[in-house]
């Protein structure tokens, strides 16, 4: 099923574009990598669907972005709303200065859940989904800070996932963290692609290779080339994608 | 490339680090000099006026003898009352400051208003204090009318102190908890400010210490000349250190038998900055320990 849809998408800062007439689709329960070297707009892309973009002043969009077949920039959405659907984790592990629970608990709790029962089952089940329970179980209570970057990283994960979006937008996940709980995080994306449709933004090519299913490439704004994960490491159509994939630029 | 000889080049370059390190740490010197003769002369002048009695007694005979009681409590008054005022405001417009308005114009003249309005020296405050709140809207001498013009001229240190304290705080945690569907008001109320508490706290009674010496906004809106008792209301008048401290030194019944009193009056009032500076790096520390960052 179609989950996430840009038609046409032409975005600027000022007046310097940054997306230059984005078509791309992604599937429902499919991890899609956005690669490219540094400035090509891949996270420019991916902050669109949770209208991120909206935070930085004096930028245009034009062109239509859809989820579920909904244009998500269209007048009357709720963009509060809007981003309950899509979770988000990014570069830099960055959870609040409260404790373990309270980081997970947060999302529910802004968005009007006051049942304390439910809410602590929320918190012990997300959490068992990001494999961190049995590491935090005796600490809830304490300072997220304690956690080693890795595993404030799963927990920012866990405190996405606690509002059950259907869409998880990852910016560089494992950018800070140390090869094992990249390879940690990772697991993670494997598992979690069956409930969600995942979004992640990499410099890392082998880490594009190993989670994701389709890959684009982006460069200088433009979309160069979109494919299978494997076609576009093996046998890429354009000479821009084969150049970079085998790192001979960026 | 011209042949440089190295040696040379070694032995020039080590003189002028050493003259450069001299330089500095010889002003270094001189200002912790200046500030401790200053101190030590208060101190030294004032220390044998300082006993329980001073600090707990009304002012006698004339103000050369007795205590200094209701200077203290009229200065705590006016400090407490502008701080009523000014925090909650202050705070209020850096955080629209901040977090609401975009980079425009509009932000850019409440900027440039904020920063001349801690600009204007604190005399043109006390004029002003007294032509709005004591006779306009007939305060009349008064705490109320006091607190208020010492609040507007605290307005300026707060807004500013809060929203760098705001600043400071880094922008992924706002978009983490806008990520998860906070509005603006739930993510600057439960995250950006526990965050950046600890400094708009420090801010604040840095604010205090400076509002606590101000003598010309009080002049002509509460300080009163010589008056025995308590306040008993926000609209009785009062008296306060600085003003005390001025009016014995200038035109008390007798100045030179008054003069050791005045010195004590300024130790005092130095010892109360002092302490809100020692409570706001505590305070800091506290909260700073609470909301402890990586």
């Amino acid at each position: 099923m179609l989950k996430l849809e840009s038609k046409q998408v032409n975005f600027y800062y000022g007046s310097s574009p940054a997306l230059k007439d984005i078509n791309l689709e992604m599937e429902s329960n499919t991890v899609t990598a956005l690669i490219g070297p540094s400035g090509c707009g891949k996270s420019t892309y991916l902050r669109l669907f949770n209208r991120m973009n909206d935070l930085i002043d004096n930028t245009k969009l034009t062109g239509e972005v859809l989820i579920d077949g909904i244009d998500i920039y269209k007048k009357g959405i709720n963009v509060d709303t809007l981003r309950k659907m899509t979770g988000m984790v990014f570069q830099k592990p960055n959870p609040f200065p409260k404790s373990i629970f309270e980081n997970v608990a947060y999302g529910l709790r802004v968005n009007g859940i006051t049942d304390k029962q439910f809410i602590e089952e929320r918190v012990e089940t997300t959490i068992k989904q990001v494999v961190l329970w049995d590491e935090v179980k005796d600490k809830l209570k304490k300072s997220a800070f304690e956690l080693s970057g890795g595993q404030q990283q799963r927990l920012c994960i866990a405190r996405a996932l606690a509002i059950q979006p259907s869409v998880i937008l990852m910016d560089e996940p494992t950018s800070a963290l140390d090869p094992i709980s990249t390879s940690k995080v990772e697991e993670l994306i494997h598992e979690l692609k069956s409930k969600y449709t995942i979004v992640i933004v990499t410099h890392n090519m082998q880490q594009a290779a190993r989670v994701s299913d389709h890959t684009a490439f982006f460069y200088l704004g433009e979309l160069v080339e979109v494919g299978t994960t494997k076609k576009i490491f093996t046998n890429p159509t354009q000479e821009k994608t084969q150049n970079y994939i085998t790192g001979r630029f960026g | 490339m011209k042949q440089v000889d190295e040696n040379k080049l070694a032995k020039s370059k080590k003189r002028k680090q050493s003259l450069a390190f001299f330089m500095f740490g010889f002003i270094g010197f001189v200002i912790v000099g200046i500030l401790l003769t200053v101190l030590s002369f208060i101190v030294f002048k004032g220390v044998s006026v300082i006993s329980w009695d001073f600090i707990t007694k009304m002012p006698e005979e004339g103000m050369t003898r007795g205590g200094i009681y209701p200077a203290i409590i009229g200065t705590l008054c006016l400090v407490g009352g502008s701080m009523i005022f000014a925090f909650p405001i202050g705070v209020m417009a850096a955080i629209y400051m901040n977090e609401y308005v975009r980079d425009g114009i509009i932000k850019k003249i409440i900027k440039q208003m904020t920063n001349n309005l801690s600009g204007i020296p604190s005399i043109v405050f006390g004029l002003f204090g007294m032509a709005l709140f004591v006779n306009k809207l007939g305060f009349g001498d008064s705490i109320l009318a006091g607190s208020l013009t010492l609040g507007l001229l605290a307005l300026p240190v707060v807004i500013r102190t809060t929203e760098e304290a705001l600043k400071g705080v880094d922008d992924t945690f706002r978009h983490a908890s806008l990520g998860l569907g906070a509005t603006k008001w739930q993510t600057t109320r439960r995250v950006v400010l526990p965050i950046a508490f600890p400094n708009i706290i420090t801010g604040l009674i840095l604010s205090v210490g400076r509002v606590s010496g101000e003598t010309a906004p009080i002049l002509f809106t509460v300080a009163a000349y010589f008056l025995p008792k308590l306040p008993t209301s926000i609209f009785d008048q009062a008296m306060a250190l600085p003003y005390h401290l001025y009016v014995i030194s200038t035109s008390g019944t007798n100045i030179e038998e008054s003069r050791p009193i005045a010195y004590g009056t300024a130790l005092v009032l130095i010892i109360i900055v002092l302490l809100t500076n020692i409570l706001a790096n505590f305070l800091r520390k506290y909260f700073g320990k609470k909301v402890k960052m990586n």
